[in-house]
């Protein structure tokens, strides 16, 4: 712990959490001293930082082999499946990365990681060579060969495959076996993201030929032994795993729990060992249990104030910025969400992200300078309506203490609260003034891309800026990851200043889990280390 | 008298089949008129106008509720349910898979409750005005009016969590070892038990005290017959026509009624079934659900009546 608390003097707490990190899945010294000379830290620094790190994950305890947990998330139903293309919803991303690895991974700052490929690389961004690892094999003994990756990836761009990812796939040209173990990906266009796109669970690498998935057979480091769609999927470790000592349990069970508290009092009863979806206000219980505890993950969604800029009162530009200066952040993330997640600055990059824009100074809660706005805007005095709904994260509660803050500075909101059934397809996006909520996107440009881009069928604001989809453009094709830096940091700026979007706070995931249970780390992507979990986590004896 | 329950039988099984009829146009229309259809609400968050479109054309949702509703019933007449317009699972499967699980609560649980039921009610109507009969008829009316969800979340906190004698989850059933099945059913059970006991018990007791009150019974009693005999071959004859119903009422109640039980014990019945087809819009599961509902409701109703005119001769005769 010492030598954690030297490194986090250091480098920082984040960057020392990513090291160890890293360390605590098989990266070694001089793996610490690239990631470290890749941040452009000096060769003998950088050693001396490599040695401190390696001691402090010396001091952590090895992980040890056995033992079987049962997991619960909160959704699960009939059409729970374990075909990647299709999978939707936290059990199937969950059963994904238990049964199945992809090309890439993705590391707490959503960096691309090698995994089944062991190397990618491009020149110009748009033909993309991944080397194939040597000697992985699939849960019924056959070897991974270049023609299953040009199967797996290739499958999405067929619409009759239903693939969800299908979006995403649009951009790749085509795929080819350019050696016995290597296969080369074109795109249309440059992207610079491709090998981080790669690792979301959709793109999960599946046997060629495949058309019936509910046997599950991937490369992953679990076997299926039992899936039932609605009810449980149970997996068993697969003994011929490519990551040398890794799974470490002999088997994992899913099931999918709709209520809340029938988690959390399944968990405490010790019938769980790791459930998902927490609510902030059960947080106490788990730990005054002495034998559960919460892991937090920061920053995996948002819930954001639309203000549509083409029509209504978003239109003028004086009233959104007032908006945005009425959020009293602080508060709302104290009181709203019992002070479980970070401050937003009304931009979609959360802090931990490697392209979050540090420069950017954080907008105040400032009613004084809101009123100076809104007495500018003039828009009269007949109440505006503030669509809300329990479907949208905590909106309805943001939208209380919103209109609280508006009235002290002589702006009349009327707060609509809808039913969660139906709010996306009814309301999210369709009234002037409303709320939504998005989920951390595996990379900055699909954060930008899906839900900013000025023709994005998501602009949930109808923003438009030719400046900022230049820059987007420019960044996909931009290789040099400074340069990239900088250009992300200037579009969350423009959306920051001009964006029609408000966004008070990142949200936190909360896991609830056996004291037992160890190796959980975080990962923005969402609850259970992104789902991710399976092969990371071991049962103390 | 087997005339009788042959044009009864007879009689129910077509207003039923009218019944079910009907439900099916309301259940249609209801389904119909919810915010969003099928399609819109799989792609929730991603429902771009043309993905919904094209979702609607695959799951066969472009042409008109009209005409979707007499390729449904038309189906059902030649006994297919369809397929589910989300999964594209046959709706038999569907409902093949829960179905079992919700008929074993249902049967473990009228085990229990129904003989409770029935023997509590006979002595409280017997020990009229006593201690017992006032505890018990107080007892009843608190459990009663106590909601399941409260009954069944306090017995998981006190017998799960705190003392751990009994498995707050119920979704993994042991079937082929008796003990362990119990040992899951336990907390079902008691927080549905609860429930059904209390209204056969009163419905029970208030049938045998109008009886015991009769003329009849007084002739019983002079001819000297013990009170046990009194009751159970005089006076309960007469009482089962209303005790039978009240007793299908409540079993009716257990196979579609229990969706909080199997949303707090994870059991993968049939009513979590149906909650999550209302919540996907897939009108081919929810047709089919409401249908296994209305006929187990009609079916029980019937079994009831018939239980009564078998036990009580002057029906039988008529």
């Amino acid at each position: 712990m010492a030598d954690k608390k030297q490194l986090d003097g250091l480098i920082g707490p984040e960057e020392s959490t990513r090291i160890l990190g890293a360390l605590q899945r098989g990266a070694n010294r001089r793996d610490v001293l690239a990631m470290l000379a890749a941040g452009g830290m000096q060769a003998t620094l950088a050693g001396g930082i490599a040695g401190i790190a390696s001691s402090a994950q010396a001091q952590t305890p090895t992980p040890r082999k056995g033992g079987r947990i049962k997991v619960a998330g909160a959704v699960s139903s009939v059409s729970d499946t374990l075909d990647p293309a299709k999978q939707a919803n936290q059990a199937d991303y969950a059963r994904g990365f238990t049964f199945y690895n992809g090309l890439t991974w993705l590391d707490s700052s959503l960096a691309p990681q090698p995994s089944l490929a062991e190397e990618f690389t491009t020149k110009d961004a748009k033909t993309w060579v991944f080397k194939l690892r040597k000697g992985v094999t699939f849960h019924d003994g056959k070897p991974l060969a270049p023609a299953d990756v040009v199967f797996s990836l290739m499958r999405h761009k067929n619409p009759a495959t239903g693939s969800k990812a299908k979006v995403l796939a649009d951009q790749i040209e085509d795929v080819a076996a350019t050696g016995p173990n290597e296969v080369t990906v074109r795109l249309v266009a440059p992207n610079a993201d491709l090998p981080a796109i790669l690792a979301t669970y959709h793109f999960h690498i599946v046997k060629d030929g495949t058309t019936d998935f509910n046997a599950g057979i991937g490369t992953g480091p679990y076997k299926v032994k039992e899936f039932k769609p609605g009810v449980r999927s149970i997996g068993v470790r697969n003994e011929n795993y490519w990551k040398p000592g890794r799974p470490y349990l002999d088997e994992i069970e899913y099931v999918g729990i709709a209520d809340e508290s029938a988690r959390v009092n399944a968990l405490l009863a010790g019938e769980l060992d790791l459930i998902g979806t927490v609510n902030p206000r059960s947080i106490d219980r788990i730990n005054g249990s002495g034998k559960a505890a919460i892991f937090e993950t920061k920053g995996v969604s948002y819930t954001d104030l639309i203000m549509r800029r083409d029509s209504g009162p978003g239109a003028n530009p004086d009233f959104v910025m007032a908006m945005k200066l009425l959020f009293n952040r602080e508060q709302m993330l104290k009181s709203i969400q019992l002070g479980r997640g970070v401050v937003a600055n009304d931009q979609p990059i959360a802090p931990g992200n490697r392209f979050f824009a540090k420069g950017l100074p954080q907008r105040p809660y400032d009613p004084e300078k809101a009123k100076w706005h809104l007495k500018k805007a003039n828009l009269g005095s007949a109440a505006i309506p503030m669509v809300a709904s329990p479907a949208a994260t905590s909106s309805v509660e943001m939208a209380l203490v919103l209109q609280h803050a508006a009235r002290g500075a002589g702006l009349n909101l009327d707060v609509r609260n809808m039913p969660a059934d139906g709010f996306w397809s009814q309301h999210w996006m369709k009234h002037p003034v409303g709320f939504g909520n998005v989920n951390t996107r595996p990379t900055a440009d699909l954060a930008l891309t899906l839900f900013f881009k000025s023709d994005a069928p998501w602009n949930e604001a109808g923003w438009k800026s030719e400046k900022f989809d230049q820059l987007l453009v420019g960044a996909r094709a931009e290789t040099d990851t400074a340069k990239r830096a900088q250009m992300y940091a200037d579009m969350q700026t423009l959306v920051n200043q001009d964006g029609g979007i408000g966004i008070p706070m990142f949200l936190s995931s909360l896991d609830g889990h056996n004291k037992k249970l160890k190796g959980l780390q975080t990962n923005p992507l969402g609850g259970m280390m992104g789902y991710g979990f399976a092969e990371h986590v071991w049962l103390e004896a | 008298m087997n005339l009788t329950i042959l044009k009864l039988v007879a009689g129910r099984i077509v207003s039923g089949l009218a019944s079910l009829l009907a439900v099916s146009v309301v259940v249609f229309a209801i389904t119909a008129v919810l915010p969003g259809d099928a399609a819109e609400e799989k792609l929730g968050q991603d429902a771009t106008p043309e993905a919904v479109a094209a979702l609607r054309k695959e799951m066969g949702l472009d042409r008109s509720a009209v005409l979707r509703y007499f390729d449904w019933l038309g189906g059902m007449a030649r006994g297919d349910a369809g397929k589910s317009v989300v999964t594209g699972m046959p709706v038999g499967d569907a409902v093949a898979s829960r179905l079992p699980a919700s008929l074993l609560l249902a049967a473990v649980t009228t085990a229990f409750s129904v003989p409770l039921a029935l023997g509590l009610g006979i002595l409280c109507a017997l020990r009229r005005g006593s201690a017992f009969d006032r505890f018990t008829s107080m007892a009843t009316v608190a459990v009663v009016s106590v909601p399941e969800f409260l009954v069944a979340t306090l017995a998981v906190l006190v017998f799960a969590v705190q003392l751990k004698w009994l498995p707050a989850l119920s979704y993994d059933v042991n079937i082929s070892s008796p003990g362990e099945m119990l040992r899951s059913f336990a907390l079902p059970v008691l927080s549905l038990g609860s429930v059904i006991v209390a209204q056969m018990l009163r419905m029970t007791r208030a049938a045998v005290i109008d009886q015991l009150a009769a003329a009849y019974i007084e002739m019983v009693r002079l001819k000297g017959a013990s009170a046990a005999r009194t009751v159970l071959f005089h006076a309960l004859p007469n009482a089962i026509g209303p005790i039978a119903n009240a007793v299908a009422l409540s079993l009716s109640y257990l196979l579609g009624g229990v969706i909080i039980i199997e949303v707090i014990f994870n059991y993968p019945g049939i009513a979590k079934l149906m909650v999550d087809a209302v919540s996907q819009r897939d009108m081919p599961l929810v047709q089919a659900c409401a249908m296994i509902f209305c006929a187990a409701y009609l079916i029980l109703v019937m079994l009831a009546d018939v239980c009564g005119i078998v036990a009580n001769p002057r029906l039988r005769h008529q």
